[in-house]
């Protein structure tokens, strides 16, 4: 397994200079059966932030995520994107997100390279196969490009995932549990690159567990139980407060898991 | 991106009893009907007497497999839960109208025929109307999360709804290249018959609303019951 | 990205991945062939009664082979939860399941024109001469056959016992189908041979129905 690239992002392995989205929830519900996911959230969120979304199993932070990258509708409230000052459509917000979560989104029977080509197709990218060659370098899979992804450790998909995510020059980036399964290694170099694509210009929204690696980017917390907001650092707060407190939460129910 | 707001599902209102009684009433007289004041047929006698019924009931049954592309389509439009209660309400009590069907056709049959089965257009469409369905039904039953469970025999019961027409066309041409004897027709058609099939009709479709408003019922019922069962396993965490 | 882009993408990677393992191809053709030789022990293959119970066995072995094909079609996607990464794409979920039809199509057809010789062998009739006939009728038939079976391969992929339940709900509701095309066989393998037109536009008129409702409703099955 080779190792990270600490070198810096190039051409379209980063966000977008200038692409940051501006999001707004009003008064978002989830609605899954009878049962509440997701209640009155109301949120903006400005471009080039990094928040964390905290809080147990259950609490929401995934379906709030799965709302955002529109992989499903809430039964109430409005999602409204923002650039500059122009509202953007939603589906050409979905040309600019990129998403990775705790599955990898990858077909296991095509290479690696495939898979980027695949999928900058959809995207509409011009030069799919170009494209994707040059994402597989910053994430140090250059030379595995041919081989399967059935072969690949779980922090070599991890990246191949990234690299996917960041084919489009995206916006927005969501991370949804990214780091489960990482080894120390993997987490570090996962909080490396969020910081990194966070200098870059990208809005970051990404759901954590606990405290690890990735918090370090992190401008903005916010904690979420049984679907509501009960914590938020605010735009131009201090996060740490909130992130410590989830943390000891946490642990402390958990029995210091 | 904003959505209809999602309401609570309401429950539908309690059968009444003079409706109730007025279905029983249409019943007595219908069967009075078909059983005393028609005439007796003259080539295939007594038995022919439950054409009467076998006839209402496929019609009424139709009527609650349209209800079903109704409900679907429109819970597939407002996602409210209660059209998908509709849908497998009109569901069940259809397949009980065709079995209805199925069972008294082979009775009618065999003495006037002596096969209690042949595969005429009629009875072989209906028969494949109720697999259809049945599949419907068991469809409902391995989906356990009520909206996956709604939206997907929506989408089947769209596409089974859309079926019949083309079941009954394509039976039928078949029928008609390759003829044989028919179970549904013979006999001719005397004015009181046609009253007396009116009225069973009439009375097997006010069996059916009933029955649908009762299922409809419980399934509300149910979906109010998971509900709380819901609510008060979250609580007591 | 426009509705026939996407498909003609997601076409091309459903035909690259089949055709590099090859498995499910294979694996249905012998299944075809095991149920053609079989049924043929169940009557005394002469000539005229190979040609009258032929074609309705033929079409009833690809419609069982279907069935059982179609099932990987969205099976597939939730390795990975791969159709979540389509759903994140800038394309409409409709282009999902059409490239998966067209897909679905194009295997089952290929199935059916190798399996044809064979069935011409073991059931002792004369495809040549009305070949052309015969790919028209095999081709409406299947178009219906897949269009189907890819929307009900994403119902039933969402349920237990999936296995069973796929043919459960495809094979009633493609009987229209079966009459339809061994008709439409037999009235073609005649002597001499008549292609009946009320068939073949009954059949057409059948593909039309369901694909215009896969396109209305297939893409609720794809929600979250």
């Amino acid at each position: 397994m080779s190792t990270p690239h600490p070198t810096p992002p190039n051409g379209s392995a980063a966000c977008g200079p200038g692409n940051g989205l501006r999001i707004q929830f009003s008064e978002i519900e989830k609605r899954y059966g009878m049962r509440l996911a997701l209640r009155g959230i109301s949120l903006e969120i400005a471009p080039g932030e990094c928040v964390a979304l905290v809080g147990h199993n259950g609490s929401g932070k995934t379906t709030l995520l799965k709302i955002v990258a529109q992989l499903t509708k809430p039964s109430r409230g409005n999602l409204a994107f923002y650039s500059a000052e122009n509202s953007v459509s939603l589906e050409e917000v979905k040309s600019r997100v990129g998403m990775v979560g705790h599955n990898t989104l990858l077909y296991e029977e095509m290479s690696a390279e495939e898979n980027l080509i695949f999928f900058a197709k959809l995207f509409g990218l011009a030069n799919p196969a170009d494209v994707s060659r040059q994402a597989l370098q910053p994430v140090g899979l250059a030379n595995r490009a041919s081989d399967l992804v059935r072969t690949f450790s779980r922090g070599m998909r991890q990246r191949l995932s990234i690299a996917r995510a960041l084919l489009a020059s995206p916006g927005l980036l969501l991370f949804d549990e990214a780091g489960t399964g990482l080894d120390p290694e993997g987490q570090h170099w996962l909080g490396t690159t969020i910081k990194r694509l966070r200098d870059s210009g990208c809005t970051i929204l990404m759901s954590t567990h606990g405290r690890n690696e990735t918090q370090e980017a992190v401008t903005r917390a916010i904690r979420l139980e049984q679907g509501k907001i009960t914590h938020d650092s605010g735009a131009g707060g201090n996060p740490n407060e909130v992130l410590v407190m989830a943390a000891v939460r946490e642990s402390g129910e958990e029995g210091g898991v | 991106m904003s959505t209809e707001a999602q309401t609570q599902p309401s429950i539908g209102p309690a059968i009444s009893v003079p409706s109730v009684l007025l279905v029983f009433l249409l019943l007595a007289a219908a069967s009075y009907g078909a059983l005393i004041w028609a005439p007796t047929e003259n080539t295939m006698g007594l038995v022919q007497r439950i054409f009467y019924f076998h006839v209402a009931s496929a019609w009424s049954g139709f009527i609650s497999f349209l209800l079903v592309f109704i409900g679907s389509v429109a819970y597939l439009r407002t996602r409210a839960l209660k059209w998908d209660w509709l849908s497998v309400a009109s569901a069940e009590v259809g397949v009980a109208f065709f079995t209805v069907v199925l069972v008294t056709g082979p009775i009618w049959a065999k003495p006037v025929w002596g096969i209690w089965w042949t595969w005429d257009a009629r009875l072989t469409s209906s028969f494949l109307l109720w697999v259809l369905f049945v599949s419907y039904l068991v469809l409902r039953s391995l989906v356990e999360e009520p909206e996956r469970r709604a939206i997907v025999s929506a989408v089947f019961g769209i596409f089974a709804a859309l079926d019949i027409p083309l079941v009954y066309f394509s039976i039928w041409w078949f029928r008609t290249q390759h003829p044989q004897p028919v179970i549904g027709d013979g006999g001719k058609l005397d004015a009181r018959m046609g009253w007396v099939l009116l009225l069973c009709w009439a009375a097997t479709l006010g069996v059916m609303v009933v029955l649908i408003r009762l299922r409809y019922r419980l399934e509300s019922l149910r979906s109010e019951v998971d509900a709380l069962r819901m609510e008060s396993a979250r609580n007591t965490r | 990205m426009t509705l026939a882009r996407a498909t003609s993408v997601i076409l091309a990677k459903e035909l690259r991945t089949e055709f590099r393992s090859r498995q499910l191809l294979g694996t249905t053709a012998v299944f075809v062939l095991i149920v053609i030789v079989l049924f043929s022990f169940t009557f005394n293959p002469t000539s005229t009664e190979s040609r009258r119970f032929g074609p309705g066995l033929l079409w009833l072995s690809f419609l069982f082979a279907g069935s059982l094909m179609l099932q990987s079609s969205f099976l597939r996607e939730q390795t990975n939860d791969t159709l979540a990464a389509l759903r994140l794409a800038p394309i409409e979920p409709f282009s999902i399941i059409a490239g998966k039809m067209a897909a679905n199509f194009l295997f089952l057809l290929l199935v059916e024109v190798i399996l044809l010789p064979v069935f011409a062998v073991l059931y002792n009739v004369a495809i040549l001469p009305v070949l052309p006939q015969l790919l028209l009728v095999l081709a409406t038939g299947t178009i219906g056959l897949a269009a189907t079976g890819t929307v009900f391969s994403a119902v039933a992929a969402q349920a237990r016992l999936r296995e069973l339940l796929l043919p459960l709900l495809l094979l009633p509701v493609l009987a229209p189908v079966l009459i339809a095309s061994t008709e439409a066989t037999i009235g073609v393998l005649q002597d001499p041979s008549e292609l009946s037109l009320v068939w073949l536009t009954f059949l057409a008129c059948f593909d039309v129905v369901f694909l215009t409702a896969a396109w209305m409703v297939g893409e609720y099955l794809l929600e979250e």
